[in-house]
């Protein structure tokens, strides 16, 4: 597995996440060990095997669907970094335009 | 005070009133305030739990109060908690406020448990050493100079400083069993779905469980039976009755296997190996069937572990987006920069590696090769260990490889902090229960555990033999 700055560039925009030159080299270099380790699987027999996805084998636990009380405004608006009385603010998500 | 090491004794001395509730919690608050150094608690909920103590002896006179009064928990701050901050000892919840309560801790409330503050951890449930916290390293109560385990550190720290009698850890790996080993106490993870994750912040949803620690078997068996059972705010969480720990049903001579690649173990510790080796003479000579079994995919457990966890987790954590909750960062100028920055600036760099190594194994391209191949192993070893427990009652195998280990020995490299979890993961890979029993102390001074996994939803019977070994063989030597 070739582990380049193009990998890295990519994972990191899907991840949301950024590095700088030094952390990119680092992460880069725990990203070839992660993988190497990991690697080992592909020697592990599965053939006919089928994924295992959910571990309690009860499937499709639903509840009522009945309206009950969860949040109020000023809860949900309780945590956020910005907001006014009735909405969250965020930075400018439109840009440009006449 | 009197070192109290189980709920019963409390209990007696508050029927005997040579103590009152009052007493007991402030003489936590007293060794918590001694063992500050350790840094072991993010926040404590003083004078909250002193009202608390109150109000429960009012029911202690009147004959009300829970089958849980009298016990002080401290919780790990992955748990949510109403009206108090949570933040998986991570920036990006910096100042966070629960607004309800986890379904498994409000069944201890219910039952007068007093909660008395929340407890450091590694950052979101992430390390085996306490070493990844925003907040700082925890540091093991026996040995400063030592780690005490992770991911739920405080938890185990705060149960071996008695700041508390009971603690609450999560285990996604091993979290819960391997600070047990390394702190000298009891750490139990129930079967996957037993106990509610509802309030737990998620790090890997079809591995993360609650559970408890305490000194004694009994008390971490009853906190366990009293969170277990269905709840309909998790959908993962099993219908499968609770069996209290009174009714447990277990047979004179035990059927125990033990892993033979355990012991057999290149990492293992010597010391680690004689003193099981001399456990499974002991149990055979008390008339119990112990016979070696193989499990020739041990060295594939954690890899699979890490290829699944990491999947989960990238997935779990791309909720902090620093718009609802969390941290934002002063740097977002638009909608994308907000995601970076507010990421960037958050997440500390194990919860980074994660993120981009689950990315990279559910990328289109890698998912087949690493992921659905992951989960493929995974039912490999689920099956393997279902037939397992046709024949056996109980699987035996130490909890860690070695004692607590100093500070940093272990941070430089990522993969000799994952192989700590070497023998922790098979049960949460398969959703089986596992405890670590606090049975040895190594010559080098630190303690060790042995532990004992057992069949699915088998709780009861499970603490019960680790209550019976407690009593047979505890530390001798």
């Amino acid at each position: 597995m070739n582990v380049d700055d193009k990998l890295i560039d990519r994972l990191s925009n899907l991840s949301k996440l950024e590095f700088g030159t030094e952390e990119k080299e680092r992460i880069k270099s725990d990203l070839v060990k992660m993988l190497d380790f990991v690697a080992a699987l592909q020697e592990v027999d599965t053939d006919g095997v089928e994924p295992l996805i959910y571990v309690n084998p009860e499937v499709n636990v639903y509840r009522a669907d009945e309206v009950t009380e969860s949040l109020d405004q000023k809860e949900a608006l309780k945590n956020a970094p910005d907001h006014d009385s009735f909405y969250f603010k965020v930075p400018k998500v439109v840009s440009g335009g006449e | 005070m009197t070192t109290y090491r189980s709920l019963q004794e409390i209990r007696k001395d508050l029927t005997a009133g040579s103590i009152t509730l009052t007493q007991l919690v402030e003489s936590y608050l007293s060794n918590i305030d001694a063992s500050s150094d350790l840094n072991i608690f993010l926040e404590v909920f003083g004078e909250e739990a002193l009202e608390r103590a109150k109000e429960i002896e009012a029911k202690w006179q009147a004959g009300t109060a829970g089958r849980l009064a009298g016990a002080v928990i401290a919780i790990k701050d992955n748990i949510c908690y109403a009206g108090h901050r949570v933040g998986a000892s991570s920036k990006i919840l910096e100042g966070f406020e629960s607004l309800f309560t986890s379904t498994a801790l409000q069944r201890l409330i219910d039952e007068d448990a007093i909660v008395i503050g929340r407890v450091n951890c590694d950052e979101f449930a992430m390390g085996g050493s306490n070493e990844n916290s925003a907040y700082g390293n925890v540091k093991n109560p026996l040995d400063p100079e030592f780690v005490p385990g992770g991911s739920s550190g405080g938890s185990a720290a705060a149960v071996a400083a008695d700041c508390c009698l009971i603690s609450l850890g999560s285990d996604t790996g091993g979290s819960i069993r391997q600070p047990a080993s390394f702190c000298g106490i009891v750490g139990a993870k129930p079967t996957y779905g037993r106990i509610s994750r509802h309030g737990l912040i998620a790090f890997a949803s079809s591995f993360d469980q609650i559970g408890p620690f305490a000194h004694s078997a009994e008390d971490a068996g009853l906190a366990m039976e009293i969170m277990s059972g269905q709840d309909h705010m998790d959908t993962t969480s099993s219908s499968v009755d609770v069996t209290p720990l009174s009714e447990a049903k277990l047979p004179k001579k035990l059927k125990i296997g033990f892993v033979k690649e355990c012991l057999d173990s290149e990492a293992i510790n010597s010391e680690v190996r004689d003193r099981h080796s001399a456990l499974i003479e002991q149990l055979k000579s008390e008339g119990h069937e112990v016979e070696a079994v193989s499990l020739k995919e041990l060295d594939y457990l954690v890899p699979t572990y890490y290829v699944l966890t990491t999947a989960e987790a990238s997935s779990n954590l791309s909720r902090y987006d620093g718009i609802h909750y969390g941290h934002r960062s002063p740097e977002a100028t638009d909608i994308e920069s907000t995601y970076r920055k507010s990421r960037t600036e958050g997440f500390g760099p194990e919860v980074k590696r994660r993120i981009m190594l689950g990315t990279f194994v559910l990328n289109a391209g890698y998912y087949d090769a690493y992921y659905a191949k992951a989960q493929k192993v995974r039912r490999v070893i689920k099956e393997k260990t279902d037939a397992f427990f046709e024949k056996y009652d109980l699987l035996l195998s130490p909890t860690t490889p070695h004692t607590a280990f100093k500070f940093g020995a272990k941070s430089d490299d990522p993969i000799q902090m994952y192989l700590e979890d070497i023998f922790t993961v098979h049960a949460n890979l398969s959703g089986n229960p596992a405890v670590s029993v606090p049975l040895f102390k190594h010559s080098n001074g630190l303690p060790f555990g042995t532990q004992i996994m057992a069949p699915v939803f088998k709780e009861a019977e499970m603490m019960q033999v680790a209550h019976n070994l407690m009593n047979t063989v505890a530390l001798k030597g």
